[in-house]
């Protein structure tokens, strides 16, 4: 890219400076950080807009907003775009990369390039989705599942373009994944132990071993439903021999695993931004650490409970009953460990502590309703309901979107050297808590009561609660205006932050913001305590003025 | 303050607990239950929301009561409390949902027994449907006195509900196919876009897709199947009240899936032998219900 250096900057090498590195095949691991983000956020707002459409079919009970056909397109854009577009590369991709090589003390990712062709594939693989909606027959109108035959029986054209792009982005994925396992495992700063590292870095190390197993077979089970599609060959056709049961297998070997790619670095995110905006400690490093991994580990042998009603041999029920309810378990302690990190501590309110608390509340939700799901006798009413749509949006929207939000209100300082505003925060939580609420609550009782998933069309005595659905739905798509005028706004003339607004203690703190080129000036930091925040018990803080502090912190 | 904080924290325990079973107990979110197995769904959907119920609002409740209680004042600087960590605190809080998550799990485990789901109808080995698998399984449901042909079922796949009681069930196919289910009755050789059942009765649907993936659904049932292509599959219910309840397709099926839905009708036995008998061709009038019953089905 030939393109002239602004005069006020020295040119460094061939890179494009200022504002076009951002488009430019930039090898800095912040600029292609910033890159996911902003194009997630893109995605974000297109996938946004293909649910207003569904909730607005869904407004009455009978098919009268867009045509049949254009509904299963729809819906099938929305679920890929929210997952590969959007949540997949922003919490992997836009904060892996930003904060990884902070984090372990190193200057770059691993292989520069390779992370810039990951973030590359991303754009084309989109714009290729979005484009097949265009096109003659349309998009793919099977789910983001795919199943065959149905997947076979639609036109052919957009699901091929589906199965390529979600090919390019699976790729994509595996490529960040690996760059994350070798930035953590091998690009540490010399002196700084495992065990040391930010809850975040062993998240994404855990994400990166699950994108790394998981994400081929998907792209292999793909390949073979292309070439059942383009050369009818009968893999998962029963008509030629072949076994649709087979391709829900595979399917969901990736595709449950890919909920914890979703939900560990939201996990490992938190537990970077609770601490510092709660003034103490992680709670319970270790044991946070050991469930990360236990996550992984169950992630992996739970993919059948996505199949309870398909055929599937009684003992496997069983097994997958008893494995996916065991999650719950390490699940359960991190929860708990953020909550004593609560405990006792000195919380600003602010927009990033709400989002995160907001993601507590909503994830524990989406959490016990997983573990009723996870059992089969509970499963076999509820599958493919609209219980079911409510459980996962509590898990991926309540749960990883607000922790997207809260990341964003909490590391903004440091992408651009100035605070976000506070108040168009508060407002923006407020209106996302009660709009996600009120979208996701009712369809829960809807989904028990007999509305099954994916339809846009239903029984007429569901018509109100979809309504109510609806309007939370608006809500939700109100409560970003607020967030995009006060990013936008905030960039030019928000309050200056200084290098380390939170007085935060982990190393993307502890240089100047927005960060140099090569992270830090002199010598990386050695930070071998990233949560050494608070008073020690039964000391004083020097810091503590008044008379009832000093009571208060005696008594502890 | 007097009273010790670890009185007050028992007391709020024990009311949490109250306030879980008795929303657990009262609170209804499901329709009416119209088959044998719902009641025993529904004890175990009120053991998963009690539980569920003092989870959330335990937690909710430490959350509101952490923002409000350790909100930071304006003007103070000062950390929280250094605690790094408590190790029989975390033992405490991994063994107790490991022992509540194991009970419900063990707990579900007798409702699907007591469902019926645990019916080895055939589960030996997985995945693999050859002709001579065919024949060795087909001891089950073979024999039944069905006139089509290839349909005596080769391998079935254990829906829910079959549990080995079905003496004097009544045999009904199914075919799905978009966007309808087709019910045949092989002893009146009745063919019905709507599902007519006696009350009280054991039904069989023996079930097959045409096309693509398709569920059938019951919510008033708790019954949910998929009926897939190649993959004929068994699911047995009694109904236990009378009256009319959708059937609905709930796996994506194509433009119309939303519109893929019936009617199963639970007739008292008298009307139902009457729908019977005015429905059956003329021929075979003989075909009544003391004849199925009699019937060896599985």
């Amino acid at each position: 890219m030939t393109v002239a250096s602004p005069t006020d900057f020295e040119p460094q090498g061939l890179q494009p400076q200022g504002w076009l590195k951002y488009f430019s095949f930039s090898l800095d691991h912040k600029v292609i950080g910033l890159q996911y983000l902003i194009t997630g956020f893109i995605f974000y707002f297109i996938g946004g807009a293909l649910a207003g459409v569904i909730r607005m079919e869904l407004t009455s009970p009978i098919s009268d907003f867009v045509s049949r056909e254009t509904y299963n397109e729809v819906l099938t854009l929305h679920g890929t775009v929210m997952i590969f577009l959007w949540i997949v590369p922003v919490v992997n991709g836009a904060f892996g990369n930003y904060l990884i090589p902070f984090y372990v003390g190193a200057r770059d990712m691993a292989f520069p390039r390779l992370n810039a062709v990951a973030f590359w594939l991303i754009p084309p693989a989109g714009i290729l989705l979005i484009a097949s909606y265009f096109i003659a027959g349309g998009a793919a109108q099977s789910g983001w599942t795919a199943y065959p035959p149905l997947s076979l029986t639609t036109p052919a054209i957009g699901q091929v373009i589906w199965i390529l792009s979600v090919l390019l982005l699976g790729g994509s994925s595996i490529f960040g994944g690996i760059n994350f396992i070798a930035t953590i495992l091998k690009l540490r700063r010399p002196g700084l132990k495992l065990m040391q590292l930010p809850m975040y870095c062993w998240a994404m190390l855990g994400t990166s071993i699950l994108v790394v197993l998981s994400t081929p077979v998907l792209a292999g089970t793909l390949i073979l439903l292309s070439f059942d599609i383009i050369a009818h060959t009968g893999f998962f056709n029963p008509a030629l021999g072949g076994n649709v049961v087979v391709y829900q297998h595979l399917f969901w070997f990736y595709s449950h695993p890919a909920v914890y790619i979703m939900v560990l670095p939201a996990f490992g995110l938190v537990s970077e931004i609770l601490p510092v905006h709660a003034r103490k400690p992680l709670f319970g490093y270790t044991t946070m650490v050991y469930s990360i991994l236990a996550i992984v580990v169950l992630g992996l042998i739970v993919w059948a409970h996505h199949m309870f009603t398909s055929g599937t041999p009684p003992w496997m029920r069983l097994f997958f009953t008893i494995a996916t309810s065991f999650i719950a378990v390490p699940t359960g302690i991190k929860f708990f460990n953020w909550l004593a990190t609560l405990w006792g501590g000195k919380l600003a309110l602010n927009s990033a502590m709400l989002f995160s608390c907001g993601f507590i509340v909503n994830f524990v939700f989406g959490g016990i309703t997983g573990v009723a799901l996870a059992q089969v006798p509970f499963d076999i009413h509820v599958h493919d309901t609209y219980f079911v749509v409510g459980h996962f949006h509590y898990i991926v929207y309540g749960g990883t979107v607000f922790v997207i939000f809260a990341s964003v209100y909490h590391w903004y300082p440091k992408f651009t050297g100035r605070l976000l505003n506070e108040d168009l925060g508060r407002l923006h939580f407020l209106l996302t808590f009660i709009g996600f609420n009120l979208c996701f609550t009712p369809q829960h009782w809807l989904g028990l009561n007999g509305m099954p998933r994916r339809v846009a069309e239903y029984d007429p005595s569901f018509t109100t609660l979809n309504q109510v659905s609806s309007v939370g739905a608006l809500l939700m798509a109100i409560s970003t205006l607020p967030f995009l005028i006060n990013v936008i706004w905030s960039a030019y003339s928000g309050q200056i932050a200084g290098d380390n607004p939170w007085n935060a203690l982990t190393p993307e703190w502890l240089t100047a913001s927005p960060p140099p080129v090569e992270n830090w000036l002199g010598e990386a930091p050695l930070v071998t305590h990233p949560y050494d925040y608070g008073v020690p018990e039964g000391k004083i803080d020097l810091r503590v003025v008044s008379g009832a502090d000093l009571w208060l912190g005696g008594k502890r | 303050m007097s009273i010790p904080s670890t009185l007050i924290t028992l007391l709020l325990g024990m009311g949490l607990v109250l306030v879980g079973l008795w929303v657990g107990q009262n609170v209804q979110l499901l329709p009416i239950d119209a088959s044998s197995n719902a009641p025993v769904y529904d004890s175990l959907f009120q053991v998963l929301f009690s539980i569920g119920t003092i989870l959330f609002l335990g937690i909710v409740g430490l959350v509101l009561f952490s923002l409000v209680r350790f909100r930071r004042r304006p003007g103070d600087l000062a950390d929280g409390v250094a605690i790094e960590g408590n190790l029989p605190l975390e033992i405490v809080w991994t063994a107790i949902p490991a022992i509540v998550v194991l009970f419900v799990g063990i707990y579900s485990y007798d409702i699907y027994e007591r469902m019926g789901g645990m019916v080895a109808l055939n589960d030996h080995s997985a995945m693999h449907h050859s002709a001579d698998v065919m024949q060795a399984s087909a001891v089950p449901s073979a024999g039944i006195s069905e006139g089509s042909d290839p349909a005596s079922e080769p391998r079935v796949w254990a829906g829910i509900g079959s549990n080995g009681s079905n003496e004097g069930s009544m045999p009904v196919e199914v075919t799905a196919m978009q966007f309808a289910f087709i019910f045949h009755y092989p002893d009146g050789n009745i063919t019905s876009g709507e599902l007519h059942v006696p009350v009280n009765r054991p039904v069989e649907l023996r079930m097959k897709a045409n096309d693509v993936i398709h569920a059938f659904w019951v919510p008033q049932f708790r019954l949910k199947q998929d009926i897939i292509p190649g993959q004929p599959t068994v699911l047995a219910f009694t109904a236990t009240r009378a009256g009319s309840y959708p059937i609905v397709c709930a796996e994506l099926c194509g433009p119309y899936h939303g519109g893929m839905r019936s009617t199963v009708v639970v007739h008292e036995e008298e009307a139902f032998n009457q729908w019977f008998e005015t429905n059956a061709p003329p021929k075979p009038a003989p075909a009544t219900v003391a004849s199925a019953s009699i019937n060896p089905t599985a």
